[in-house]
């Protein structure tokens, strides 16, 4: 039963991570690989949501690339929302052909560089048990440099913050992510050499 | 209770109407809907009334009602934004970034005119909301991380609002700073504004995302919106009374 839901909450995050780059690309979709359920925020299993994002949630010390062999983490932390309204169904049916869960051999596997318009992203993908099991970001869009200048655009009186990442469950969700195709395009290079 | 998604502009779609009277029938309705303004409006097919005004084939006299009143919208929106809010945002007429909530607005319109009142309504992140979801509470509306995909930053919960997010990436295009005619500022990378409804919400967000950084000011001004802007370091400028949308 375990497994089952295992494969039925990988088909939703697939489906739904599919089905938001469709929405991103349009219909000259680009050939996603099926996303097996995944950490996409690299952390190790047990922990939960990341605190602060102004880093990426794996950092040098989180030993994100163990050689621990047990495959997909029981502890399911996908941030994405779970109502299923707010993920429709892709609908190009090539997205699944082909990339089904156990295509792959074990290892790390380092992606291209992807442009996400204001930044550089960059993933390693690590396979166990013939599955995608941790996504890390090697380069992500955070360009801390500006910062100082940035600070000083906003009226005295509006509070400033951090933005921090959050896993909810959610009837919807609003907004894009340049980083998002990005993150797709750096995995699917690193997932082509595994395959 | 009915429930639908669908592909339409290029964008997913996703209509929720709780009340029990609702049938597959009004979703379907609402979906038709939608693709009935991307027919006439889409700048992306070349036989839309938009593609055929953007070329300058139609009168004056021979636009549709439809498109008459996107145009006076426009430029209603184009004065109260200093400017910033442009239909000609790359040199070519596109009035997307007002089409999209005025289309949602017209559907939550008919569902209500169907007697509906609670009820999930969008178009690509623009968010219309009525009533309450289907456990009786506020719609809960995450904003996307724009770093981290499948993050959210906020969560918002809301009943009888709009909500948009203009971001850096949209549709593949670049917003363009009408002042300037360059890239718009890239020193931002995502605002949400919360409106009354969503066609509020879109066409400012829309506008103010063009003016760079500032734009949470503008919207700050605005009596009736509430704005959280994200810079490209991940820090966050909110209005006043935003926080009052995440309890």
């Amino acid at each position: 039963m375990k497994n089952l839901r295992k494969i039925a909450l990988s088909l939703a995050v697939m489906f739904g991570f599919a089905g938001y780059i469709h929405q991103l690309r349009g219909d000259d979709g680009i050939k996603v690989p099926a996303l097996p359920t995944t950490n996409t925020s690299g952390q190790t299993t047990g922990s939960t949501t990341p605190s602060t994002t102004t880093t990426p949630s794996i950092s040098g010390g989180d030993d994100s690339s163990s050689e621990d062999d047990s495959g997909p983490t029981g502890n399911q932390t996908t941030p994405t929302p779970t109502n299923t309204s707010a993920n429709p169904s892709p609908t190009s049916g090539s997205m699944m052909g082909g990339q089904m869960m156990g295509q792959y051999r074990n290892g790390s596997y380092t992606g291209a560089v992807a442009d996400a318009f204001y930044g550089n992203v960059q993933v390693r993908a690590k396979i166990s048990g013939g599955k995608l099991v941790d996504v890390q970001f090697l380069q992500y869009p955070n360009d801390r440099g500006h910062s100082i200048e940035i600070n000083n655009y906003a009226m005295p009186l509006l509070t400033q913050e951090a933005i921090q990442a959050q896993s909810a469950n959610v009837n919807g969700v609003s907004g894009a992510s340049a980083t998002s195709y990005a993150f797709v395009q750096s995995l699917q290079s690193a997932l082509q050499q595994a395959s | 209770m009915a429930r639908g998604t669908a592909t339409i502009m290029t964008m997913p779609v996703v209509v929720d109407i709780v009340d029990p009277t609702a049938s597959e029938a009004d979703v379907i309705a609402a979906f038709n809907a939608f693709r009935a303004v991307d027919e006439q409006f889409s700048p992306f097919r070349e036989q839309s009334e938009v593609s055929r005004y953007g070329r300058g084939g139609i009168a004056e006299a021979d636009l549709s009602s439809d498109l008459a009143e996107v145009l006076r919208k426009a430029q209603v929106t184009k004065e109260e934004t200093e400017g910033y809010f442009d239909i000609y945002p790359s040199g070519r007429f596109d009035p997307s970034g007002l089409v999209k909530g005025w289309a949602i607005q017209r559907v939550a319109d008919m569902l209500r005119s169907r007697g509906f009142q609670n009820f999930y309504l969008e178009v690509g992140g623009d968010i219309q909301v009525a009533g309450h979801n289907q456990d009786d509470q506020p719609w809960s509306i995450g904003i996307r991380h724009p770093f981290q995909p499948g993050a959210m930053v906020k969560v918002l919960r809301l009943s009888n609002r709009g909500v948009a997010t203009s971001g850096t990436y949209e549709r593949g295009r670049h917003i363009f700073n009408p002042h300037t005619h360059q890239p718009a500022d890239d020193r931002i990378v995502s605002l949400t504004v919360i409106g009354p409804n969503v066609y509020e919400a879109d066409r400012f967000a829309t506008a103010a995302f063009a003016m760079g950084p500032t734009g949470i000011n503008f919207i700050q001004r605005q009596p009736g919106l509430e704005g959280y802007l994200i810079d490209r370091s991940g820090q966050a400028t909110m209005t006043t009374g935003f926080d009052d949308f995440t309890r």
